[in-house]
């Protein structure tokens, strides 16, 4: 693990695999987002009615409000962003492992950095957490299929980013050429 | 740790900001030079960090206190609407016994967004006085306020979940209020001021100073 001499922040980490590691672990987000977007995620039980909802309602919801700016904000940090850092780690990793170089692979990886830190999964994890609680009194709140798949496509992402190291990719890419 | 040994700056080097790469500058600085690997722009610095987070962190300050005292919240329920702020928020969550998470939304709504504004302010001070104070604590500094801001956004994830879970027709609704745009409007701008701000400019007032 390279760190900087002056400031002592990680310059660069070589995980084993790191290649096959990242594409599997994208690959994983890829389906799990499917999943957690397609499925019910939240209902509301009072009653012996229960309302479901998934992901986007309350996006849509917010839209309806006439609240447009929250609608996209919610949706560029847990449906856009992440969609996009999948996209684009299975578009540069899935050619390079059949020994390709990827179109345009600077821009990808330029896209990438800017859609990382606007990728809040995990802060709406504590969201759900915070909103579950104070719902307790009013009605229970049954966790669907997609909640779970959040929870994995969480975790699978923040694997294959972490793992994810353009310079090496850029090592390769360069090597042979 | 003497931080004095040449850097990339001092041998006429600098990192490509897109993909990283040590290039070498033309030596009578030209505008205009690219990374021979990517074909991005050469900069020694990000562009006009100090004026650009300057101009993040003044609109941030200005949503801040509408943010606050804005209701981010209506319920309605049975004709009675009832408005929350963020800070109300909190004070239900403390007087219904549920204080750990009284505390997370506290911290992620309502300190962590001032603690990043002062800390900017702070940094942006220190670099604008030359300051060579401790370059490595703020430095540091920097780095925490990078990671923290993210968890701000919290609330807003709240509100929006409750609006798409409530909706019991005339029974009780949940409606978004403009204290969550406001609110919304100071985590991007913070995020986006801790994005232009260089924290290799702390670096580099403290070295012309001491050379």
């Amino acid at each position: 693990m390279a760190k900087c001499r002056r400031c002592q922040a990680v310059l660069r980490r070589s995980p084993r695999d790191g290649l096959e590691r990242t594409f599997a672990l994208a690959l994983s987000a890829g389906i799990l987002f499917v999943i957690a977007n397609s499925f019910p995620f939240l209902s509301f039980v009072m009653n012996g009615q229960a309302t479901e909802t998934t992901l986007l309602t309350g996006i849509v919801d917010l839209y309806r409000q006439g609240k447009a700016e929250l609608a996209a904000l919610v949706m560029l940090t847990i449906v856009l962003a992440p969609l996009l850092q999948i996209t684009l780690l299975l578009y540069v990793l899935a050619p390079l492992r059949w020994n390709r170089v990827p179109w345009q692979l600077p821009g990808a990886f330029r896209l990438l950095r800017h859609a990382e830190p606007w990728s809040m999964m995990e802060v709406f994890m504590i969201g759900i957490v915070v909103a579950v609680v104070k719902l307790r009194d009013l009605a229970s709140i049954v966790p669907g299929l997609a909640l779970w798949s959040f929870v994995l496509l969480m975790l699978a992402l923040a694997g294959a980013a972490s793992s994810f190291e353009p310079e090496a990719i850029w090592e390769r890419v360069e090597g042979r050429s | 740790m003497s931080a004095a040994a040449g850097t990339a700056l001092a041998a006429s080097c600098a990192r490509c900001h897109a993909c990283g790469l040590l290039a070498r500058l033309p030596i009578p600085a030209t505008e205009g030079a690219r990374c021979r690997r990517c074909g991005a722009e050469l900069h020694r610095r990000k562009v006009r960090s100090l004026e650009r987070t300057w101009a993040f962190v003044i609109a941030a300050a200005l949503c801040y206190a509408p943010a606050n005292i804005l209701p981010v919240m209506t319920v309605v329920s049975l004709g009675k609407r009832e408005s929350d702020t963020i800070l109300s928020g909190v004070i239900y969550l403390l007087t219904h016994g549920m204080w750990p998470l009284a505390i997370v939304v506290f911290t992620a709504s309502i300190f962590v967004p001032m603690l990043k504004l002062m800390i900017l302010v702070f940094l942006l001070v220190s670099v604008h006085r030359r300051s060579d104070w401790r370059p490595v604590e703020r430095t540091r500094l920097y780095r925490i306020t990078e990671a923290i801001g993210r968890w701000s956004m919290v609330d807003i994830y709240v509100v929006t979940i409750l609006v798409a879970l409530v909706r019991l027709g005339n029974l009780a609704t949940i409606e978004a209020e403009l204290g969550a745009v406001f609110f919304g409007a100071v985590v991007v701008l913070t995020m986006l001021a801790a994005e232009s701000f260089d924290p290799r400019l702390i670096w580099d007032r403290s070295q012309t100073r001491s050379s």
